[in-house]
């Protein structure tokens, strides 16, 4: 797989004090990483200085292999969906999506037939005369995406393009997204705080916290296999067991419960049922384990567990292939 | 509630009659045939024909005219560079050049005239129209920049970021995406200037030359020696022009905002 | 290394001819202050304070405080009159509104020369009002209406008041009416409200308000000539005088100068006041 973006012990800092300590990484071509991380966490910062509207106060940016540090964001073969659409309110949706085109001077011929492929694409044929006052924020959304791929970038970065939408439309847009994505082929950087979203559409996520990136791997690997505290607890729920200066992650799917008077090496730890909130297909129970303050979480699906109830005493056992080790 | 808001509406009425009566008498008695002010004694056009046949005042507002233009266009021109220019410097810098350019409106008018005056004088430029043009782009210059500046910042930088993003360079960026957005601003802040040289009185009374004379020091000149309705008639038109003006650049204005948000 | 933006010399050119016309002016102004005035008129390039010794002289003491005087009675007329027509505005709906502030700033942009003149015609001794209270038989000599302080006082309130009622309306619309509403839910009556909360909270309004109309009071000198006649001498009329009749140009750059502290004073002291406002505001 060839790196397509290579960044190069970047970091950044903001009147003096580092936003974004140093750091390398590479971004293999036609994958979909994700930056995830909570707001403030520098990855829009990032996002902004692979497509240069922030410098980096030091270190290197190398698209294809060839430097960014002179090359200023017209001169660089990628493309933005900003985060508020940021569409041209005093042109129609051909014209903004031609922009692109029309400022690298593009045959008209040639930018005629790109237009269409890509309001098919999107889906926007019949709105191509409107302006963005007169569409609604999904097909703003799609304008958007149009607007930056028609003109073929090598990387599309994506600031959290979503946010702005209901729930439903935001699901189904995912979708789109990836499977567009994975047609054409060109890379994505995807900025989002939506840890779902992440997941979903990711072949890697970075997850970053204050300017550092914590892991980069995939989806499976960071859910199963954090690597530090604040990743086992920022992604979906962990529960963090403190035992002699070690932390060890178990998430709640993987404990088990069981009536307190069985007997069996299975049981780790003992406690009584505080909470059961029913969601569903799934179950929450919380816990809180004897002689101690500490409270856990455990996942009963379907019908598992329909038997506990609060003040219920019980077991909780869990293999140990399904702990994680972690630096406390 | 009711009663005190029927007291209020009436006052507020009371205020907005207390602004107008002077100006709607003054605009009546320009059409009284009788000279002595008060007493009306026929409808009549006649001092507005004596108007436009006496020569001082038609140079006057030819004066007025040529130099508005003048320094509105320039006004113009210097405001909307420097306004979009300043977006891109550092939040400190931006402060202190705003500082210093938006000192003009807060100045009494006096001082500024005055220290054109010296300025002259030190130089040894001689005061006529072009003094005049100077004087009027440069208190003109800063509401420029206030109403562009208001525009610019409705705009946010997405926009511009966005299409440089798409490949267009700085200038192709101003000339595709800012100017068009900002257009009804700069066609406001044309309006402006051109109403506050048209207007201006107190400046131009320090830095006019004994030739160049301007709509609002002729009348003053009149004022000097009494009442009469010549100057009505005067003041009218300079009102009617003033209204119209006003009127159109706040049109433009309205209608500048519309376009940017969605 | 940073890419510097080419965009930013756009605004070279009217840097420049600020810094000439205005900047460089007002620091020859404040030189001149400092010079001498030769027995024709002529300026003299000697060091002295004298000027500035001489505004201390009780003449010019007088004509200071009356200036301020008139200044602050502008202000406060401004405020009594120009708040109740910003807070009416501010309860219309949106369509009317703009109407009404149009119709507010109107005048303010017709020449204030015009302005001050209608109000002769209204009020002087052939005017308009003594015409009709003699015609109607209630007077027999004619009032003096025009001429005296009350009348520039009149005409420095119908000029100005525009600078009053915006800022005011401004900060009507930018105040929160959830706390006007939690007012009325806890029993106070509209007026214990009104004082109590809105009052307050518009204060930034009044301020900058107050700022601009006292400073363009202390400055003006075409009105009160117009409307006050040869008895009036606010300081603006001196310092004209000092420029065109007493050819003493370094005398009264001295006093414009003074002029201009006294509004940055002011102005500072708005600052101040916006910013202990703010703070109270963010506390609440």
């Amino acid at each position: 797989m060839k790196t397509i973006i290579h960044l190069d012990t970047i970091e950044k800092q903001f009147a003096g004090s580092v936003v974004v300590p140093p750091f390398s990484l590479s971004i293999e071509e036609g994958e979909f990483l994700t930056l995830l991380g909570p707001s403030g966490c520098g990855k829009t910062t990032l996002l902004r200085m692979i497509a240069g509207f922030e410098e980096p106060t030091s270190g290197e940016i190398y698209l294809d292999g060839k430097p960014l540090s002179q090359v200023p964001p017209y001169k660089r073969d990628m493309n933005m969906v900003f985060q508020q659409y940021a569409l041209f309110p005093h042109m129609t949706v051909e014209q903004n999506i031609l922009f692109g085109l029309k400022m690298k001077k593009v045959s008209g011929a040639e930018q005629q037939q790109r237009l269409e492929e890509v309001l098919q694409y999107v889906q926007l044929t019949e709105l191509r005369k409107r302006t963005p006052k007169q569409l609604s924020g999904g097909q703003q959304q799609r304008v958007a995406i149009a607007r930056a791929i028609i003109n073929n970038p090598k990387v599309l970065l994506l600031d959290e393009p979503l946010g702005a939408l209901d729930y439903q439309l935001r699901k189904s847009l995912q979708l789109e997204l990836k499977n567009l994505q994975k047609n054409l082929g060109i890379t994505f950087i995807y900025v989002t705080h939506d840890q779902e979203e992440a997941m979903a559409m990711s072949d890697r996520i970075a997850v970053m916290n204050k300017g550092r990136i914590e892991q980069i791997a995939s989806p499976a690997e960071i859910y199963n296999r954090p690597q530090t505290m604040f990743v086992a607890t920022f992604i979906g729920e962990n529960n963090i067991f403190q035992e002699d200066g070690t932390c060890t992650a178990v998430r709640p799917e993987k404990l088990k419960l069981y009536p307190r008077n069985e007997e069996s090496e299975k049981h780790k730890k003992t406690g009584r049922i505080t909470d059961v909130v029913f969601l569903g297909n799934l179950r929450k129970i919380y816990i809180r384990l004897d002689g101690t303050e500490m409270s856990v979480l455990a996942h009963q699906y379907a019908n598992e567990g329909s038997d506990w109830q609060v003040d219920h005493q019980v077991a909780i056992g869990w293999s140990q292939a399904d702990e994680v080790v972690l630096s406390c | 509630m009711k009663k005190r808001s029927k007291a209020l509406s009436g006052f507020s009425w009371l205020m907005i009659v207390f602004l107008y009566l002077p100006i709607a008498i003054l605009i009546l008695y320009s059409f009284n045939e009788s000279r002595i002010n008060a007493v009306w004694s026929g409808f009549t056009w006649k001092w507005y024909i004596s108007l436009f046949e006496n020569r001082q005042v038609m140079q006057a507002l030819s004066n007025s005219l040529s130099i508005g233009l003048i320094s509105s266009v320039l006004a113009t021109v210097l405001g909307t560079a420097a306004s979009v220019a300043i977006k891109h410097y550092s939040l400190r810098w931006q402060n202190i050049i705003n500082g210093m350019i938006y000192l003009p409106i807060v100045i009494p008018e006096i001082m500024l005239g005055l220290a054109l005056l010296i300025l002259f004088s030190q130089f040894h430029v001689d005061l006529g129209k072009s003094t005049l043009i100077m004087a009027h782009t440069t208190f003109s210059i800063p509401f420029v920049m206030v109403i562009i500046s208001a525009r610019l910042a409705d705009m946010g930088k997405e926009l511009e970021e966005a299409s440089q993003d798409l490949g267009a360079t700085p200038w192709q960026t101003l000339r595709y995406v800012i100017l068009p957005l900002i257009m009804p601003g700069i066609v406001a802040g044309f309006l402006m200037s051109f109403t506050l040289s048209l207007d201006d009185f107190i400046i131009s009374f320090f830095v006019a030359g004994p030739n160049s004379t301007t709509l609002p020091l002729y009348i003053y000149g009149l004022v000097k020696r009494g009442v009469s309705p010549e100057v009505n008639a005067l003041s009218t038109l300079l009102i009617a022009s003033t209204v119209l003006l006003v009127i159109v650049a706040e049109l433009f204005r309205r209608k500048d905002s519309k376009t940017i948000s969605y | 290394m940073l890419r510097t933006k080419r965009i930013k010399l756009l605004a070279l050119p009217t840097l420049v001819w600020m810094g000439a016309l205005f900047v460089l002016p007002m620091i020859l102004m404040l030189a001149l202050s400092f010079m001498k005035r030769g027995t024709y008129g002529q300026v003299v390039y000697q060091f002295t304070i004298d000027n500035y010794i001489r505004i201390f002289d009780p003449l010019y003491g007088m004509i200071f405080w009356d200036t301020l005087v008139v200044a602050v009675l502008t202000t406060a007329f401004s405020i009594l009159c120009g708040y109740p027509l910003a807070y009416y505005i501010s309860r219309l709906e949106k369509s009317k509104q703009q109407i009404w502030l149009l119709l507010v700033m109107i005048p303010f942009w017709i020449n204030f020369l015009v302005r001050s003149y209608a109000w002769v015609i209204i009020l002087r001794s052939q005017g308009v009002v003594n015409t009709i209270l003699q015609s109607l038989g209630l007077i027999d000599e004619p009032l003096t209406l025009l001429y005296n302080s009350g009348s520039v006082l009149v005409g420095m309130v119908y000029t100005l008041l525009p600078f009053m009622v915006l800022p005011i309306y401004v900060s009507l619309e930018q105040m929160d009416y959830r706390k006007l509403e939690a007012a009325s839910d806890l029993g106070a009556t509209p007026w214990r409200a009104f004082w109590h909360v809105t009052l307050p909270m518009t204060k930034t309004g009044v301020v900058t308000g107050s700022i601009l109309v006292f400073v363009s009071s202390i400055g003006m000198f075409v009105v009160p000539d117009v409307m006050g006649g040869a008895k009036s001498a606010l300081i603006g009329n001196v310092i004209q005088n000092q420029f065109l009749s007493a050819r003493d140009w370094p005398f009264g750059s001295a006093l414009s100068i003074i002029l201009m502290l006294l509004s940055m004073v002011l102005i500072g002291l708005y600052f101040k006041a916006s910013q202990a406002g703010g703070s109270k505001e963010g506390a609440a």
